[in-house]
């Protein structure tokens, strides 16, 4: 099989999957020579002009600065520094409108000329090849070189590959329609170029080098053969018209046959492309000492009187560039950055050019239709005709990205390999339908990378989120340990023996003397009271909490008012008639306040008492009559109950009223109190009369409320919610078992 | 006889098949719950506690459990779709109390009005304030979830929730958003 060089030399090269032949429309620029720079009155440089991070400023407002002078310096390896263009004073530094489809504002350096266009301090260096690679690169670095052929990629960066290069391909094909601008500036520079190839041929030692060129443009061919003609390993390839064979994959795959696959450089195949502005650049550069502060400007566009390539400073209004060009601006005005295919529009003409720029294209409104006028093409369904796919150069299919895209369906996208799509614009070419299939790829495009960003910021908050918890955790930890240190401590000391800790010692032992005493004078009042009443099940988990009761005063208080507010709303239950039995927990909060009181609860605990009895005599009645009901239907069941109820009722607010004459408003609430509890009382006593089960429920009713006294004061009220929502569950399982039997 | 034969079989069969149920379910047995993380996975994880749950872990393990999956307002309709399609279970739009503004935002503080008095540090579910007692604190923007939570701590209302701004490298081709001038 003969190999690629034999292959290229025959001139039989490789075809890309696709592509479409639009009208060039270069004979507009492609014959007149490349006018020369002109300073215009303000320059805009937008301090990031590549692919990557802006570089830092190095100048202040006011300062004047040189020709070439670097404005910013760059701190990595993916930024660039940017120079002056022409020797003046920097008037402002800040955010202006930049050449980027969204037509945002970044920082932005205005120059204003002082027209005298002095130099910085050049040293010209025409012998490189005693340069080493690093003082090559860092010259390429410090020079700003990126991609100029339109991606702005750092050069340094692509050219300072470990991998063994075997093919360096120079991209001079300029495939798309109007942009002449690589043709000129090889017409003009093809020794420049050849120096720039040279120094690569130096940096990357590549087996070969392969010039790809478009056949359109036969002054440039020329011109590139008489330069090459001495050098061996350096091909021009002739290669038949077709867009988009200038982009790099495509290249590749037609001088080489083979093809870059998804996600992969073209190093890693042992290849390195650039552009032929960027060779200029390079060459520049490196010999010159010269910054890319300059570029070739295809100014194209029917809307133009003298279409033309020229010279342009970075940042130079584009509206100065059409100016110059003859702008006809009654017929259009409509201006586009880069080509009619991959271009975008400007949303004004104050946009500056920069390193990427290639070519401002000013059509009249029968060539390109603007997209902000409303004469523009409306979009229609698409009728899957399938020519998008037979011109893709990347083999997708493109109807089913686009379906999947307004469909905003990720994944699908990310199968139909989106992210492989050059945005060409062959598709949206070819569509009958007029898609602006290209719009939906990169919508989807931006969607995906703003999602993978939030997944990373979502991943990212989510280790922090833990690492707090952790971190909460610990110090909770640490704290406890540190208290118990300091309470070991104090310990300590008090055992120590001297005479501190002897008086520390009785002053702690007084005050628990204290608390042993009141504790035994409400536990007499409280026993004394309790004396009087029958001793039930109720009772017994009462007595069974007093030996543990250890609650203070405050905590008294707190269960005091929280029993005043419970009374309350239970006795407007009362008058409304209502019969809530689960009000059956209310004990447990009576015993908080019981075994307390002292003095003044006395009195409470004397009702509570009274109303035992009361609701004692009650309770076998009641239980006779449940049980006697019991025997009876369901429905005549509950009528008894409700009867039994509103009967206790009446006789417990009677009491309560006897009590009302008499004391002030907090014995009304102590009857209140005591209404609840007889009404627990008759629930028991129905349990009671029932099943054994019930009996156990109160056992563990009583357990209940001995936790619920002896825990600190928030626990016992979160106890005695657990007890109350039990004692509701007890209630209409109780309600539940009575109709079964 | 037959009977009594396939009777036998499957009740062979049956047995061998509780046995090896039984002993796939002791020796593959998953410890935590698998729902609950991949539903973790799809929250936004910006901890800011809209949903009434304090943070998105314990919001993924509630709708694991049952709670209904639109509360959840820095998600908004995206992470509701998201969760319907794991559970199963019909979208439903977001939940009226938390119908909130959704889109990106990053605290921020005024640093000359702040008091030093650490409460939204405290406050800020990821640590992304820093600062300590009567010095200034300040927010870093990255580790910023925009939750919202250091808000209302702050006794001297110090801090603002800014719009992240729209840059060249999160811009979404919104064509239609562009200011154009027109030329002349």
């Amino acid at each position: 099989m003969e190999s690629v060089i034999e292959r290229i030399k025959r001139g039989n090269f490789w075809q890309f999957h696709g592509g479409i032949h639009p009208p060039e429309q270069k004979f507009l620029t492609c014959t007149k020579p490349i006018a020369s720079a002109q300073i215009p009155e303000q320059l805009f440089i937008p301090i990031r002009q590549h692919i990557g991070q802006a570089g830092s400023l190095i100048v202040n407002v006011g300062d004047k600065v040189l020709k070439g002078q670097a404005l910013t310096v760059s701190e990595s390896p993916m930024s660039l520094p940017i120079h002056a263009p022409t020797s003046g004073t920097v008037t402002a530094i800040k955010l202006m409108a930049i050449p980027h489809p969204s037509g945002l504002s970044e920082t932005c350096i205005i120059l204003t000329p002082d027209g005298e266009d002095t130099w910085k301090k050049r040293h010209i260096c025409p012998n490189y090849q005693l340069l080493n690679k690093a003082q090559i690169l860092e010259k390429i670095a410090n020079a700003g070189v990126a991609g100029m052929g339109g991606a702005g990629f750092p050069t340094q960066n692509k050219v300072s590959t470990l991998a063994k290069i075997d093919y360096l391909i120079i991209n001079a094909s300029e495939c798309e329609p109007y942009i002449t601008a690589d043709d000129l500036l090889i017409q003009e520079h093809s020794p420049t170029i050849l120096d720039g190839i040279k120094i690569l041929d130096h940096l990357l030692a590549p087996k070969h080098i392969l010039i790809g060129i478009e056949d359109n443009k036969t002054k440039a061919i020329a011109a590139l053969k008489k330069a090459t003609a001495n050098i061996d390993h350096i091909e021009v390839c002739t290669i038949p018209t077709k867009y988009p064979s200038g982009g790099e994959k495509q290249l590749i795959k037609i001088l080489t046959g083979q093809e870059v696959p998804s996600g992969i450089l073209p190093s890693s195949l042992g290849m390195v492309m650039q552009n032929v502005a960027t060779c200029f650049a390079i060459a520049d550069a490196v010999i010159n000492d010269t910054p890319l502060i300059k570029r070739v400007v295809t100014v194209s566009g029917q809307a133009l009187d003298k279409p033309q390539n020229v010279w342009a400073l970075i940042g130079t209004p584009v509206g100065f560039l059409t100016a110059q060009c003859g702008y006809k601006n009654s017929q259009s005005k409509h201006l586009i950055m880069g080509g009619p295919m991959m271009g975008f529009s400007l949303p004004n003409d104050q946009i500056p050019v920069i390193k990427t720029t290639n070519c401002i294209l000013a059509p009249s409104e029968i060539e390109i239709a603007s997209p902000f006028s409303s004469t523009s093409s409306k979009e229609l369904e698409c009728i899957r005709c399938g020519q998008c796919a037979d011109v893709c150069p990347a083999q997708l299919l493109p109807q089913e990205l686009q379906w999947s895209a307004k469909a905003k369906d990720q994944p699908q996208l990310a199968k139909l390999n989106l992210f492989d799509c050059i945005e060409c614009g062959a598709c949206a070419y070819v569509c009958p339908s007029q898609i602006p299939l290209v719009h939906y790829y990169r919508v989807a495009k931006a969607e995906i990378r703003q999602q993978k960003l939030l997944d990373i910021k979502a991943e990212k908050a989510k280790v922090r989120f833990e690492a707090r918890k952790q971190r909460l955790e610990r110090e909770k930890i640490a704290r406890a340990e540190k208290h118990k240190k300091a309470a070991d401590a104090r310990k300590a000391r008090m055992n120590a023996g001297t005479s501190a800790a002897k008086s520390e010692k009785s002053a702690v032992a007084a005050a628990l003397a204290r608390v042993k005493a009141k504790k035994a004078q409400s536990n007499t009042k409280l026993n004394s009271a309790e004396s009087s009443a029958d001793t039930s099940l109720e009772n017994t988990a009462e007595q069974s909490s007093l030996p543990v009761e250890q609650v203070d005063d405050s905590k008294s208080q707190v269960a005091n008012a929280i029993a005043r507010a419970k009374a309350k709303k239970l006795a407007k239950n009362n008058l409304t008639g209502s019969q809530p039995i689960n009000q059956s927990s209310k004990p447990i909060v009576t015993q908080e306040v019981a075994p307390n009181s002292t003095g003044k609860k006395s009195k409470v605990a004397a009702a509570i008492a009274k109303a035992k009895e009361k609701a004692k005599t009650k309770k076998n009645s009641t239980t006779n009559l449940v049980a006697e009901k019991s025997t009876d239907n369901t429905k005549q069941v509950k009528i008894t109950e409700a009867a039994t109820d509103n009967k206790q009722q009446s006789q417990v607010s009677a009491v309560s009223q006897d009590e009302t004459t008499n004391q002030d408003r907090k014995n009304k609430i102590a009857a209140a109190v005591a209404k609840a509890k007889a009404k627990k009382l008759s629930v028991t006593s129905q349990q009671v009369s029932k099943a054994t089960t019930s009996t156990n429920d109160n056992v563990a009713d009583g357990k209940l409320t001995t936790e619920a006294a002896s825990t600190a004061n928030k626990k016992a009220r979160v106890a005695a919610a657990v007890a109350k929502a039990k004692a509701k569950k007890l209630a209409a399982s109780s309600d539940k078992k009575q109709p079964s039997e | 006889m037959s009977t009594l034969i396939a009777i036998l079989v499957l009740g062979i069969m049956a047995a061998l098949f509780g046995a090896l149920l039984g002993f796939a379910s002791v020796q593959f047995k998953v410890e935590g719950d698998p729902l609950a993380e991949q539903l973790d996975a799809l929250l936004p994880q910006t901890q800011c506690g809209q949903c009434g749950y304090p943070g998105c872990k314990p919001y993924a393990e509630a709708v694991a459990n049952g709670e209904a999956i639109n509360k959840c307002a820095p998600g908004g309709e995206d992470t509701i779709k998201k969760i319907a399609d794991l559970m199963g279970v019909e979208v439903q739009p977001l939940d009226e109390n938390h119908q909130a503004d959704n889109s990106p935002k990053v605290a921020f503080i005024i640093e000359e009005d702040c008091i030093g008095c650490t409460k939204c540090i405290q406050a800020c579910p990821v640590d992304a304030i820093i600062g300590t007692t009567k010095q200034m604190h300040t927010i870093i923007a990255d580790e910023c979830t925009g939750c919202d939570l250091c808000v209302a701590p702050c006794p001297v209302d110090c801090i603002v929730m800014i719009p992240v701004a729209t840059t060249t490298q999160n811009w979404q081709w919104d064509l239609a958003n562009i200011p154009v001038v027109q030329i002349d």
